[in-house]
């Protein structure tokens, strides 16, 4: 009962945020820089949820993201523009091809995590991302450093709503994989590795799972950027992205969905909100990153962070009563 | 210490606040901008302060232009280049009583927007100039971001010129022009010159091949010299942000090429030039118009000694116009201005002849004016455009002699 | 010139690399060693003593001795700040959460450079004035000599620090056990200080080695080899003085033979992927301590 209510709320808030959204971009109550901040929001919400799979729910450090967005994005990209399909038909046939380019990855990257543990895998995956993107770099079919330019514009404001759908997609499936007898397995892994695979748990195959999962996703994130920019270069494709997202979901409270997603959103409107600080727009930026890592961590947090608990704890005993 | 913390809370959130309030109150910012510039105006022409009040008793409108570049990021030094140069000729215009439209006369204003260089960040920093009012996009630096945008500058119908944006994409639609070469036009010129004038045949290239701009001139150089029966004895890459270049070297050293061609920026030259002469390698050095501004980069002259490149612009060249524009930036940011701040300063140049051939500032009439105007620049005399985008201008050759920068004759 | 004669010449260009990413190397591997996190602005301390070089050599025109002091002194200083303010109030808290701070540090030193010092990047003539010198027909740049000198000259002293003296001895046992070297009697807040200042020192030296090898200041120019040395770390087994050696090393070389003989291009894919296998091979690097983990 308590279950299905919380998913009611949860799908409130979600067709909330959509008619506020639509009704805002509909009255032209947005401004420019508001209106083409949407599909980027939207990415970076993808991708750290995504990311959330692996670092929140799985435990493992990866630096590596950037890689799956950047192979979804060529692979949904190519076929767009090579494929003779009417533009939405060859938008979700990218989004499938996409994610499957990734999830192969994935599927590759995966296996090193099986020996690996902690900052040893973070710097493998970063080496991967890194691999990926040099390849990428050398390849005709991609423009290589000039770049795949010529996309057409599928995912940008004027489509918000697939945009939109898509994100819930994410969301839902990384959601309801942690809540699911799978989920709770790969939870169990990060928590006791060894007392995981000691109760039965197939510890390789789940680990691998997560990665995998996570690769696809990104992938799918990967193409709606694509489809947003126009114009997709291997150098936007770094390590610095991949630790992009990761600051997200470490500051979104790691294995959080709703704290990620919110992080998401801020770190992605922060620097475009700081343009009127002009050249200190990024001095703040490190500043303001530094100061909310320290206040997530401070005494203070903790003493508040009590708080709430021990009023749940009382809510949850005269329930109980 | 919980009440530091407390404080340190405030702070975040007091930042919070501030920011969405000037990410909404950008005009505010703005006005005082033009405030801060007239200032500066009345300070520099304090002589024409007659022919100021008449302006100012008359109409005087502003006419906002817009820009964009990297200002932080590893190629920060670029947009800061165009900002800076903009900036001058903007200065210079208004000092001069502005630009004269029909009855009505227009002072010209920047509004300029960081783009770290990358795709997606130059469309957001494109929607925040166009809701900062801008009537004309002067932008943006680098190809990458130019192509990125240039689809919602043709979508708005807003005149477009990019005073660096090289790729040959980056001028795809009727109302996107631009000032500099085009990477392909300066590969093909290059090897022409390489072969028929300073007669080589074995020639090496070493080239960024993460760079659009490096990669596309090294490609058509390479085709045109194998055309001509020439032959490229060793062609070498490099990546953005590389400092060691000693391993092509050390492979080029090893094949008995007559010439280096480097067509690259001169942060690169000046790491690749230090180490050649490092490795006592004697090889005369070819590049592109990437090359302005190498000597105030390198620690020893000597290195670059007897270099050519092609350049449109050459901070050191004894031309009235050059000396007068290189003085004010000079006493305006005290640094050396380079090509991109040249090209910038053109860009501005030919908005405002835009403007007084088209007797309007309506986009439209804007753009069509582009292909009836001439524009005596820093980086071309008579620059004239085309329909696609293209200027016309003379390719000039600076050699480096004696330290000093020569045009060849 | 001989085949065997390039081969070599590529050798010492590795090495030379190699040295400036090992002495990175260790000081993200000391600091790894005894505060367990990955101090992700230790790149961006060479930047800061390249333009300290800059700021007391060419600016206030201090004689070189006296400016390559400072610059160790002012980045000494500047590690042993930025682990007090942003790094010790998060001393118990998840790994992960230090990261991020680091990666926050380092944006902010860099950005505090692009204010001060602006984005145009500033020439700098090398301070170290060594002719080179010629072996056969294989000619050994001064700076290459000079960088192989101090490399060599900090490894020893380095060693010799952490294995003979007192202060060396306390800064093992804390990276041991922080705990109970704590109830030795050890001051882990003094220790892990030290730490910072030594690794922040010696990235000063790399940042000196650096800017007179390349000549050329830019806000982010210690990003590249903060990252290669972070790898480097890493293949050597991070937490492992000798392995940040070996690794910088190895690195360094791969990375040189493969963009002479195989492609330039593909480079840094083929330096990822050595790293990528040998951990692979032995998880925890090449010198690192293989853990077992226990319930």
């Amino acid at each position: 009962m308590e279950k299905k209510k919380k998913l009611l709320i949860d799908a409130m808030i979600a067709v909330a945020v959509y008619a506020v959204i639509m009704v805002l971009l509909n009255k032209g109550i947005l401004n420019r820089q508001m209106r083409s901040l949407l599909t980027p929001i939207c990415t970076n919400v993808m991708l750290a949820v995504s990311l959330c799979l692996i670092v929140g729910f799985l435990g493992e450090l990866t630096l590596g993201h950037a890689g799956f967005m950047s192979l979804g994005a060529y692979a949904g990209a190519l076929v767009t523009i090579n494929l003779p399909f009417p533009p939405y038909v060859s938008l979700l046939i990218a989004l499938v091809v996409g994610g499957c380019v990734a999830a192969v990855a994935g599927l590759i990257i995966g296996m090193p995590v099986l020996r690996l543990r902690g900052d040893y895998l973070a710097i493998v995956t970063l080496g991967f991302g890194e691999i990926i993107r040099s390849v990428i770099n050398s390849m005709d079919i991609t423009g290589g450093a000039r770049g795949l330019s010529g996309i057409e514009r599928m995912t940008n404001h004027k489509h918000f709503t697939i945009v939109f759908i898509l994100t819930l997609i994410v969301i839902v499936v990384v959601s309801n994989l942690v809540n699911s007898r799978h989920g709770r397995a790969v939870c169990a892994i990060r928590d006791n590795y060894i007392a995981a695979e000691a109760s039965g748990i197939p510890v390789s195959k789940f680990k691998i799972l997560a990665f995998v999962v996570s690769a696809f996703l990104a992938g799918m994130a990967g193409v709606v950027y694509a489809h947003n920019t126009g114009i997709l270069k291997p150098a936007n494709f770094d390590y610095n992205t991949s630790i992009e997202i990761l600051v997200m979901v470490v500051l979104g409270g790691m294995g959080n969905i709703k704290g990620t997603i919110v992080a998401a959103v801020i770190l992605t409107a922060l620097p475009e909100l700081l343009r009127g600080a002009a050249d200190y727009r990024m001095l703040i930026y490190a500043i303001v990153l530094i100061a909310m890592m320290l206040f997530r961590n401070s005494k203070f947090n903790a003493a508040l962070m009590e708080k709430k608990n021990r009023k749940v704890m009382e809510r949850l005993q005269k329930e109980g009563n | 210490m919980k009440k530091f913390k407390k404080v340190m809370v405030g702070a975040v959130a007091a930042t919070l606040a501030v920011s969405s309030l000037t990410g909404c109150g950008n005009d505010k910012e703005k006005e005082t901008e033009t405030e801060k510039k007239t200032e500066k105006e009345s300070e520099t022409a304090t002589v024409e302060t007659t022919e100021k009040e008449t302006t100012k008793s008359g109409e005087s409108e502003e006419f906002l232009i817009g820009g964009m570049g990297p200002l932080t990021g590893a190629a920060a030094s670029y947009g800061n280049s165009v900002k800076q140069g903009a900036e001058i000729a903007i200065e210079e215009i208004n000092a001069a009583g502005g630009v004269t439209v029909g009855d009505v006369n227009y002072t010209l204003a920047l509004a300029f927007e960081d783009d770290e260089a990358t795709e997606d960040k130059a469309i957001q920093a494109y929607n925040t100039l166009m809701d900062e009012g801008i009537q004309v996009m002067m932008g943006a630096t680098t190809s990458g971001s130019t192509i990125a945008i240039t689809d919602l500058t043709a979508d708005d119908g807003i005149l477009q010129i990019t005073p660096s944006g090289s790729a040959p994409e980056c001028i795809q639609y009727d109302n996107a022009f631009r000032i500099c070469f085009s990477d392909p036009d300066q590969g093909v010129a290059m090897a022409d010159y390489a072969m028929d004038v300073l007669g080589y045949t074995k020639i090496a290239v070493i080239y960024n091949n993460a760079d659009d701009y490096s990669a596309g001139m090294d490609e058509a150089f390479e085709a045109r010299v194998e055309e001509k029966g020439g032959e490229i004895v060793a062609s070498e890459s490099f990546t953005t942000g590389d400092t060691d270049f000693n391993t092509q070297l050390t492979k080029i050293k090893g094949t008995d090429a007559e010439a280096l061609f480097i067509p690259a920026y001169y942060q690169d030259i000046t790491y690749i030039t230090k180490q050649a002469a490092d490795m006592g390698m004697e090889l005369p050095f070819i590049g592109s118009d990437g090359w302005d501004g190498v000597l105030s980069t390198v620690s020893d002259p000597s290195v670059v000694e007897g270099a050519i490149f092609a350049s449109p612009f050459c901070a050191a060249v004894d031309d009235p116009k050059v000396v007068a524009f290189v003085d004010a930036y000079e006493a305006a940011y005290s640094a050396t201005p380079d090509q991109f701040a040249a090209d910038a300063y053109d860009a501005v140049y030919t908005i405002k002849a835009a403007m007084e051939q088209a007797g309007s500032i309506e986009s439209e009439d804007l753009i069509a004016a582009m292909t009836e105007i001439t524009v005596n620049g820093l980086t071309g005399e008579e620059i004239t455009f085309t329909a696609e985008g293209v200027p016309n201008k003379e390719i000039k050759y600076v050699e480096i002699k004696d330290g000093q920068y020569q045009y060849v004759e | 010139m001989s085949l065997l004669n390039s081969i070599l010449e590529q050798f010492i260009n590795g090495l030379r690399t190699g040295s400036i990413y090992a002495l990175i190397a260790i000081g993200y591997t000391m600091v790894y060693g005894i505060a367990k996190m990955i101090n992700f602005a230790h790149g961006d301390i060479i930047m800061i003593g390249a333009y300290s070089l800059y700021v007391y050599s060419a600016v206030l025109k201090l004689p070189v001795i006296v400016a390559i002091l400072l610059t160790v002194l002012t980045c000494s200083v500047l590690g042993i700040v930025t682990e007090k303010i942003a790094y010790k109030p998060l001393r118990n808290a998840p790994p992960l959460a230090v990261l991020i701070t680091a990666i926050g540090m380092s944006f902010l030193l860099q950005n505090i450079a692009l204010l001060i010092f602006k984005a145009t990047p500033i020439p700098f003539a090398s301070i170290i004035n060594v002719p080179g010198i010629h072996l056969g027909s294989l000619y050994i740049s001064g700076t290459t000599l000079v960088t192989l000198g101090v490399t060599t000259v900090s490894m020893i002293a380095l060693t010799l620090f952490v294995n003979k003296t007192k202060a060396g001895r306390a800064m093992r046992a804390v990276s041991e056990d922080r705990g109970a070297a704590e109830l030795m009697g050890i001051s882990v807040n003094g220790t892990i200080s030290l730490t910072f200042a030594i690794g922040s020192g010696l990235a000063a030296v790399a940042g000196i080695l650096y800017i007179s090898q390349y000549e050329t200041l830019m806000p982010t120019l210690g990003a590249l080899p903060g990252i290669k040395a972070f790898v480097a770390a890493v293949l050597g087994g991070i937490g492992s003085i000798p392995g940040a050696m070996l690794g910088g090393i190895i690195l360094g070389i791969i990375e040189s033979l493969s963009k002479a003989y195989i492609s330039t291009q593909l480079a840094d894919a083929i330096v990822y992927g050595v790293l990528v296998i040998v951990l692979l091979v032995r998880p925890s690097g090449l010198l690192g301590k293989m853990k077992i983990e226990k319930v």
